[in-house]
């Protein structure tokens, strides 16, 4: 007889930590934005004071990281699993990977530019994951209890998050370059243009993002692998054109063509950048609308 | 171009996925649905036109792959290009000033670094026929992964096509106690590939002895969740002395010659005894009943062809039965705790002596008269274990003899399985190769006052720069005088 020990009390104390997470996030967001508006300020005087809520934001996302983070680790506990067995454990868990990322890689590199965005994003993925995806924890159905659940999603959660912020990069990257943007006489869109300029020069940010997409497309040619070889063993067959298999296929294709315009010249810039923010456009549509609205045995959203 | 034509797969139901969806799209769009049948959008994944595109992403890809490689061939055994006349236009360039000592042994020192440091290189003398520069180049891996990227994927197109033909699959339903043999007729449904013939089927019997399942009964939050389905089963291959039993699982199937069992379904198959008037057994057995819910109430249909006059049953099950406020019963748990049986009747003709095929689990009640239950005046049957009723009119008795399990077997065979893993690991070492090795020349070269360096990367190199640093560094530790161009 197997039997398994769920603890619903303690994902509740976990869903309190990803709520209290929600409000730092908010709080750094807002620091963000509230420096972008003050960067963007004709007085010296104000902006030299900017750098300082910028810094802010930073140990505010900090913050917000290892109170997301605790939510994550209690949620795994909780269940006694790995926490990405349904979207919402998909969700808070690829979120918690994306903030860490990204304070990774500002150690290294200087991507603040983007931190806004991380946090914004971040806010709105556990908004969604709360209101929406929340389900209480539950035991893995029989299809699920294979190691490859370890392996296939963490690997899809990790090149979700890689092609998030390369995605992100490529938003900038598109503002940056637009010609509207150079040439309107509107003042908003002025204080936004000094604010753009700001940002790291144009090759910097193309080459930044590409790194990003190209660790997450091989990440996510391995998810489609691992999510393979898996469903040779659970639904006797490693290729059914499944809905969800159809659209990882789909997501691969348009990320192996984003690949080959940087490739070939001609084809990288502008035209490249639109193909990553396409990419991330269909993987958040494979998430959440194939996920919720199309029929396939890909359904784990644990939703009813 | 695949990825496009993919799409409409995913909208519109396919048959070989939901052939219930298909038949449900076609009763609610009857004028669409035999336009887009027309254009294949039902099996897009066996469209002509989806092959089509299949064939032509593989003939392009042959024809950019093949010349690719040749080049690349060439290129591994031939010698770095020629130092240009102007380096000065490369993207990344130093200038560094040096004695004339230094100068003398600079171009035999950054070859032998550069060497070292894994490029392949030449020297290359000057007018004066000494050395006058260094031309090296290094990641020729990019390439190489690059072209085992696609021609892996070629592999991928060959394994999937040929591992489909050869492929086949069957399906079969075993009540506890019963067993079947693998050929086509041991099946209830089987699907060939193109290329498939009988004898291809291993001979060996399989039975299905017990079936167990564990339900949560501990946690309040989810009871009633499945926890683990194991099928007991003896296999019996031909010319083999002893039988083998095993478990097969939900992620653990049964690897038998030839074959795969997998488990991929189960539900309660009721035993019924049903007699005529004067005591003589008209139909007995274990009927797979289907379930519909979570919480297993589930729907069988029984077929009598053999009494005086011909009737079905449309029959539903409540493993754990409770009724609603309306009156209707419900299945509140899914292990067999309080199980209760309900049965409509219909008489007439069954529609099994005209011998198209007919769907065991479906009665077409289309041309049969209900007599018990629904809208009849005759109430349906309720049964518990153990208990007989009557049929109404002169239909004969019906009893609950008891309750079984059954389990859905498949049995899969795709060779091609195997082939395709191995080559799509290797379109992933290859891309992955492709992606992070840099290749790059470097040139040293020597100038009026001292010598030149520069370098070129082939795609994205972020570290350009920082690599002709570093060797300047290390040929002349002091003073670098950094040109840098834009
Ligand atoms: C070729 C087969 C498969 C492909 C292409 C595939 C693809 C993916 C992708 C892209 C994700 C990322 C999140 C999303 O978009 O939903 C994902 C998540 C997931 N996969 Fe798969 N998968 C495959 C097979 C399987 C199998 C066989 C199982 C289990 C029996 C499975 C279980 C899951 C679960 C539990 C998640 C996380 C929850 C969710 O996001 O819905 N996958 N898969």
């Amino acid at each position: 007889m197997t039997s398994i020990a769920l603890n619903p009390e303690l994902a509740g104390i976990s869903r309190l930590f990803i709520q209290a997470a929600m409000l730092v996030y908010t709080a750094a967001f807002l620091s963000f934005a509230f420096h972008l508006s003050k960067l963007a300020s004709t007085k010296k005087a104000v902006r030299s004071s900017a750098s300082k809520l910028e810094r802010a934001g930073i140990v505010l996302l900090a913050i917000a990281a290892v109170i997301h983070g605790a939510g994550v680790v209690l949620r795994g506990i909780s269940a006694s699993r790995v926490p990405w067995a349904n979207m919402y454990e998909f969700s808070i868990t690829g979120s918690f990977v994306v903030v860490s990322i990204f304070l990774l890689a500002l150690a290294i590199k200087d991507i603040r530019l983007i931190a806004t965005f991380v946090a914004g994003f971040n806010l709105l993925i556990l908004g969604t994951a709360d209101t929406v995806f929340w389900v209480n924890v539950k035991s893995l159905m029989p299809a699920l209890q294979s190691y490859w659940l370890v392996i296939h999603v963490l690997v899809a959660v990790l090149a979700t998050a890689f092609f998030n912020i390369g995605a992100a990069l490529a938003i900038a990257y598109i503002f940056k370059t637009a010609k509207w943007v150079e040439k309107s006489k509107l003042k908003m869109v002025a204080t936004f243009r000094r604010i753009l300029a700001l940002f790291p020069n144009e090759d910097k940010m193309e080459r930044l993002s590409y790194r990003f997409n190209i660790i997450g497309f091989i990440l996510w040619s391995f998810t489609l692998i691992a999510g393979a070889i898996w469903a040779e063993r659970a639904w006797h067959r490693y290729w059914g054109w499944d809905t969800k298999e159809v659209w990882t296929f789909i997501i691969w294709t348009i990320y192996a063509g984003y690949l080959h315009a940087n490739a070939t010249r001609g084809w990288s810039g502008k035209r490249s950048a639109w193909l990553a923010i396409v990419g991330f456009v269909a993987i958040l549509f494979n998430f959440t609308v194939v996920n919720l609205f199309f029929k396939g045995l890909h359904v784990y959203s644990g939703l009813k | 171009m695949l990825a496009v034509a993919a799409v409409p797969g995913s909208v519109f139901p396919q048959r070989s996925a939901d052939p219930n969806g298909v038949t449900a799209y076609f009763d609610g769009n009857p004028q669409l649905a035999p336009i887009l049948d027309a254009v294949q959008l039902f099996d897009v994944y066996t469209s002509a036109w989806f092959s089509a595109i299949y064939i032509l992403l593989f003939i392009s890809l042959i024809g950019c792959v093949l010349p690719r490689t040749a080049v690349h061939f060439k290129a591994l055994r031939s010698a770095p290009v020629d130092t240009p006349r102007s380096l000065s236009r490369m993207p990344a360039h130093l200038e560094i000033k040096a004695s004339a000592k230094t100068r003398e042994s600079v171009i035999e020192a950054s070859a032998a670094l550069l060497k070292r440091q894994g490029y392949r290189i030449q020297i290359q003398p000057g007018l004066d026929d000494t050395p006058a520069s260094v031309s090296a180049e290094r990641g020729y891996l990019r390439e190489t992964g690059n072209l085992v990227f696609h021609l892996s994927l070629i592999g991928v197109l060959i394994a999937v096509g040929f591992g489909g033909g050869l492929s086949y699959s069957g399906q079969r339903v075993l009540v506890e106690g019963e067993s079947f043999v693998n050929n086509l007729a041991g099946f209830d449904s089987f699907s060939p590939g193109t290329f498939f013939t009988e004898d291809k089927l291993v001979p060996f019997s399989v039975s299905l002895d017990k079936f167990e399942v564990d339900f949560d009964l501990q946690n309040q939050s989810n009871i009633g969740t499945p926890l683990d389905f194991r099928a007991f089963v003896t296999s019996q291959v031909v010319g083999e002395t002893a039988p083998r039993t095993a478990v097969i699982r939900v992620n653990e199937p049964l690897e038998l010659p030839g074959s795969k069992l997998y488990l991929t379904g189960n539900g309660y198959a009721p035993q019924l005894t049903i007699r005529d008037p004067e005591g003589n057994i008209t139909y007995q057995g274990a009927t797979p009943f289907l379930p519909q819910s979570a919480k297993y109430t589930s729907l069988g249909v029984i077929k009598v062809p053999d009494a005086k006059q011909q009737f079905g049953l449309i029959a539903f099950f409540y493993p754990t039965v409770a009724e609603l406020e309306t009156g209707a019963l419900t299945s509140l748990y899914p292990a067999p705790y309080d199980p209760l049986l309900t049965m409509n009747v219909y008489v007439g003709d069954l529609g099994i002596d005209g011998g198209a095929p007919k769907n065991v689990y479906a009665l077409d009640t289309s041309s049969m008269k209900q007599v018990a239950g629904g809208k009849s005046g005759v109430k349906g049957l309720k049964l518990q274990v153990g208990q007989t009723v009557k049929l109404p009119g002169e239909l004969g008795t019906v009893t609950f003899d008891g309750l079984k399990r059954f389990a859905s077997l498949d049995v899969s065979y795709n060779p091609g399985g195997l082939w395709v893993l191995v080559f799509s690991l290797l379109a992933l070492a290859g891309v992955t190769t492709s992606l992070l090795v840099p290749r790059r020349r470097v040139w040293v070269k020597l100038a009026d006052e001292g010598f030149e360096l520069a370098a070129l990367a082939r795609g994205d190199d972020p570290t350009l720069e920082k690599v002709l640093g570093d060797l300047a560094r290390e040929l002349k530790p002091k003073s670098i005088k950094k040109e840098s161009k834009a």
